[in-house]
């Protein structure tokens, strides 16, 4: 039978299957992956291990701001009131990465939705579209939160909403160039002479060529969203008590930098590792990935 | 005049480092170009004709590795020391590739590009390189070559281009020169036109290597054709011969897969089976054996070695189809 | 009497060009102009030319890939209205295309199966899902592809097994017509003989006609009952396989075919003798001429007329039709 199948053509799970085989060659992406589980984990399970709750105020040590010590079971120390750090920041960090997961989320579904339309119709409706980002980009950004803020009150919702209103304009754009691309592609002019509507084409054909690319410019969105929180927070918009994250922390750290050098030092350290190790996955997954592929 | 052909392989082999483990583009093979003549390389995807020349010349990718001896008028190219390599690429062997927009840099000016061949090796001064450059460009028929100098590669049409990469290629008066797929990317005119550029270099003394799967072009212009199937040389003969009476059935069939306009229009072409196996494929037999319809048992088993007759004809097959040195 | 499938009457495609002075009409690349075109029930047409002639831009502006600025396309008789949302439905129910790149034409996410469906569904309608996968599974079959090939995806099968695919794809609706644009370039040759031959037996099992666009002219040959040449956006000659080969009227065909290179070493058939002949258009050389035949200035037979007038469509008898002011004085070819 003519054309029957050579023995060389094996199922191997596709460009997925190579780009992991690069990423795992790639040591620093892969080691920057496993500090990211590992502070994730040190987040959901930390607060568990300690003794002391999250607002527990310490009366027993005097001052109340002590330094850490494994004697009195205060690893990273306390803060100005007496509440134990080490409970505090791996809770600032779960707040953090809640924050910045969700508004990440929030923004791959508006970013890739807008981009990849506008990218498929081009033309006026691209123009449009794009100018709608443009706008909201060059908003004064701060003014816009601090506003909102004050007419609504400093709320964890709150805040995810503004980063998130803001954070699906990068992927938006990136999305939008790739859609571009794409449309130039044959197999997208094989589903327009099917007589596919232009949402199915964008849903079956676009989106999920674009994933690649998304992907990496999420792993790199989440550490934004949490500096962006972060500075928030220093400002004292941030989130609002019982609750704490690792900007707060960072602000309440900073007062307190040349008497009690450790209320600063562990949340930064933490907030700088967390960064960094996002950053490098980021990098490796786009190196990985290479959004020519596919 | 010394005897020895200007380009000697013997055994070379190029293979890959990838992530599924070594892949064999070219295996073992040996071929001679001699002076003032055209070689024809013929194959198919996977058949390893393009790393075979970019192996012989250092020219492989990074993860890319060749093995075995590669002779240029005497001299190794491929030994220890880099220095004839060096000397000889460029200078007396001339490559050209398939897309004349890679081979050719945006941002310089074609005369640029002409002059800069020479006057960074230092063979020539600045107004002796521009008028190199003239001759080089008329040499290739450019029309109005004054102008060309001056223009810029995307200023040029596509067959334009071709003419200009090959023009840079003769810049320095080469002995051999070593062109992948000149005419693919081209219309069937303009294709005429670069072969027509072609033919006249070889006529001046030029020696040249084709590499191609355009069987029409091959016998426009080759003295001898070297047919390669999976990183190997399955036939190699002089051109008439080849095209008479082809001894390997791989070389058969390809002829025979081939549209004509000069024959009566059949209902079927003969084309075969199946598809070339995927580079780094190791079959026990020979490669060609689960396309081949004569194919017996032995072909399966032991692969055929290249075997030769006094006429220059050799062909890597147990059950060749015309023999070789009878009239066909 | 053969239906007429598809009937285009005067299409033309225009692309914007930059501007170099700012006042004054906006200059036009005219990549089709006024381009007639017939194809009937079972037959195979075949649209050659080389680069510039606008082949590919006239098949993606009658499968509406492309807006035209004028002209009409009729499909089975009734006019298709581009503008319309719905206008296009009808045609494209019959009408299916196969492109040149073979992976390229499926998306690399889906697996074969998947593309195949997709065209079935979006053409037929919904259709009960043990009837998808048995039809998807015929569609392979018929191609020549192992149905078990159908989990794949385009990188892992070779170009001619994803041209296969494509194929089935096209053909899985059952269309009337099947346009192929340069389908077979990108192919090894053995690979391109294969698939020439399974369009063949497709058209002959199916009564499926063909519109193949190609540069290679051999192909073409092999493959069309008709043959139409372009030239520039405009057709230069029509006419059947057998009198389009053996007695070519128009100079360009004339070029064409004497520049193709002949597999025979002991026939030089003068290939490249000739002086430039080709559009081989720089980028931003405007196409063709204002006034007068688009081939005029390579023409070794133009003349003042040809310069000044555009030559029509005239018949030679039979059908042949050429637009060449000097069509009489030609001597046959062979």
């Amino acid at each position: 039978m003519a054309g029957s199948t050579p023995a060389s053509a094996r199922s191997d799970g596709g460009q997925w299957a190579d780009a992991g085989y690069r990423l795992r060659a790639n040591r620093a992406a892969l080691a920057a992956g496993a500090l990211v589980v590992l502070l994730m984990l040190a987040a959901l399970l930390g607060p568990m291990l300690s003794p002391y709750a999250l607002d527990h105020v310490d009366w027993s040590l005097s001052p109340l701001a002590s330094p850490p010590s494994l004697a009195n079971g205060h690893w990273f120390g306390t803060d100005s009131n007496g509440r134990d750090l080490f409970v505090r920041v791996w809770s600032g960090t779960q707040v953090s990465l809640l924050v910045a997961l969700l508004a990440t989320a929030v923004s791959v579904v508006i970013g890739v939705g807008w981009g990849a339309t506008a990218g498929y119709l081009g033309g006026r409706v691209d123009g449009w579209m794009m100018r709608v980002v443009d706008v909201l980009y060059a908003l004064p950004y701060m003014f816009f939160v601090i506003i909102l803020t004050v007419v609504f009150g400093r709320s964890l919702w709150l805040i995810f909403l503004a980063i998130g209103a803001v954070g699906w304009l990068t992927m938006a754009r990136i999305v939008r160039g790739q859609a571009l691309a794409l449309r130039q592609r044959e197999f997208v002019a094989a589903a327009v002479t099917l007589g596919l509507p232009a949402h199915r084409i964008i849903a079956r054909h676009i989106v999920p060529n674009v994933l690649g690319t998304v992907v990496v410019y999420a792993t790199l969105t989440v550490p934004q969203v949490i500096l962006f929180e972060s500075f928030l927070s220093f400002l004292g918009l941030g989130v609002q008590e019982p609750l704490t994250s690792l900007g707060r922390l960072v602000a309440e750290g900073a007062l307190e930098m040349e008497t009690a050098p450790w209320q600063l030092l562990a949340p930064s350290a933490v907030l700088a590792t967390l960064l960094l190790a996002l950053n490098f996955l980021g990098d490796g997954l786009r190196d990985a990935l290479d959004p020519r592929q596919g | 005049m010394t005897g020895h052909p200007l380009l000697a392989i013997r055994d070379l082999t190029v293979e890959f480092a990838t992530p599924r483990g070594t892949v064999r583009a070219v295996r073992g093979v040996s071929l001679d170009v001699r002076r003032g003549e055209c070689l024809a390389v013929v194959g198919e995807s996977g058949s390893g004709k393009s790393q075979l020349f970019l192996g012989s010349f250092g020219l492989l990718a990074a993860r890319g590795s060749a093995g075995g001896s590669v002779r240029f008028d005497g001299e190794e190219l491929l030994g220890p020391d880099p220095a004839p390599l060096r000397s000889v690429l460029g200078t007396r062997v001339a490559l050209v590739f398939q897309d004349p927009m890679n081979a050719l840099t945006p941002h310089l000016t074609i005369g640029r590009q002409l002059t800069e061949v020479v006057r960074d090796r230092g063979l020539l001064d600045g107004p002796q390189a521009q008028a190199r450059s003239l001759e080089a460009l008329r040499a290739v028929r450019m029309p109005d070559p004054e102008v060309r100098l001056r223009q810029y590669p995307h200023e040029l049409s596509g067959g334009q281009r071709q003419r200009a990469a090959i023009a840079m290629g003769l810049m320095t008066n080469p002995q051999l020169l070593v062109a992948d797929e000149p005419t693919t990317a081209l219309d069937v005119t303009v294709q005429a036109q670069v072969l027509e550029v072609l033919r006249e270099a070889r006529d001046r003394g030029l020696a040249l290597v084709l590499i191609t799967h355009d069987l029409g072009v091959v016998a426009q212009l080759a003295d001898r054709v070297a047919v390669m199937y999976a990183g190997r040389i399955v036939e190699s003969a002089p051109v008439r011969e080849l095209f008479a009476a082809p001894a390997h059935p791989y070389t058969a069939a390809l002829l025979g897969s081939v549209p004509r306009l000069d024959t009566p229009v059949t209902a079927r072409l003969a084309g075969i089976e199946g598809q070339p196996p995927p580079p780094g494929e190791e079959q026990p037999g020979c490669a060609f054996a689960p396309r081949c319809d004569a194919a017996v048992e032995r072909c399966r088993n032991l692969r055929p070695t290249l075997a030769c007759d006094a006429s220059e004809r050799s062909w890597a097959c147990h059950l060749p189809r015309h023999r070789p040195g009878a009239a066909p | 009497m053969s239906e007429q499938l598809l009937q285009v009457r005067g299409l033309t495609v225009r692309f914007p060009r930059r501007r170099t002075r700012l006042l004054g009409p906006r200059p036009w690349l005219t990549a089709v102009d006024a381009v007639d075109l017939d194809v009937a029930d079972g037959r195979s047409v075949g649209i050659v030319g080389e680069s510039g002639c606008g082949k590919s831009t006239l098949a993606r502006a009658i499968l509406g890939l492309v807006p035209s600025q004028a002209g009409q396309v009729d499909w089975r008789g009734e006019p298709v209205r581009r503008e319309e949302a719905n206008g296009l439905r009808r045609m494209r129910r019959e009408l299916q295309v196969v492109f040149q790149d073979p992976v390229g034409s499926l998306d690399p996410r889906m697996t074969i199966r998947e593309s195949v469906a997709e065209a079935l569904l979006a053409i037929a309608g919904p259709v009960p899902e043990e009837g998808v996968a048995t039809r998807v599974a015929e569609s392979l079959a018929e191609v020549g592809l192992d149905p078990a090939l159908g989990g794949r995806y385009p990188h892992e099968l070779s170009g001619g097994q994803c041209q296969r695919a494509a194929i089935a794809r096209g053909i899985v609706a059952r269309p009337r017509l099947l346009v192929c644009d340069e389908a077979v370039s990108a192919l090894d040759v053995s690979v391109q003989a294969q698939i020439v031959n399974l369009l063949d037996e497709l058209r002959r099992k199916h009564g499926l006609a063909l519109l193949f666009i190609s540069h290679n002219l051999a192909v073409v040959r092999h493959l069309c009952d008709e043959v139409v040449v372009l030239y520039l956006g405009r057709v230069v000659e029509r006419a059947s396989r057998d009198a389009l080969f053996s007695a070519p009227r128009h100079p360009y065909t004339r070029a064409l075919l004497a520049a193709v290179p002949h597999p025979d070493p002991s026939q030089g058939n003068g290939a490249g003798r000739a002086v430039v002949v080709g559009a081989d258009l720089t980028p931003g050389q405007v196409a063709g001429s204002p006034s007068g035949c688009a081939y005029s200035a390579r023409c070794p037979l133009a003349d003042a007329t040809c310069r000044t007038q555009v030559p029509n469509l005239e018949d030679c008898g039979d059908g042949h039709r050429v637009a060449c002011h000097h069509w009489r004085g030609a001597p046959t070819l062979r």
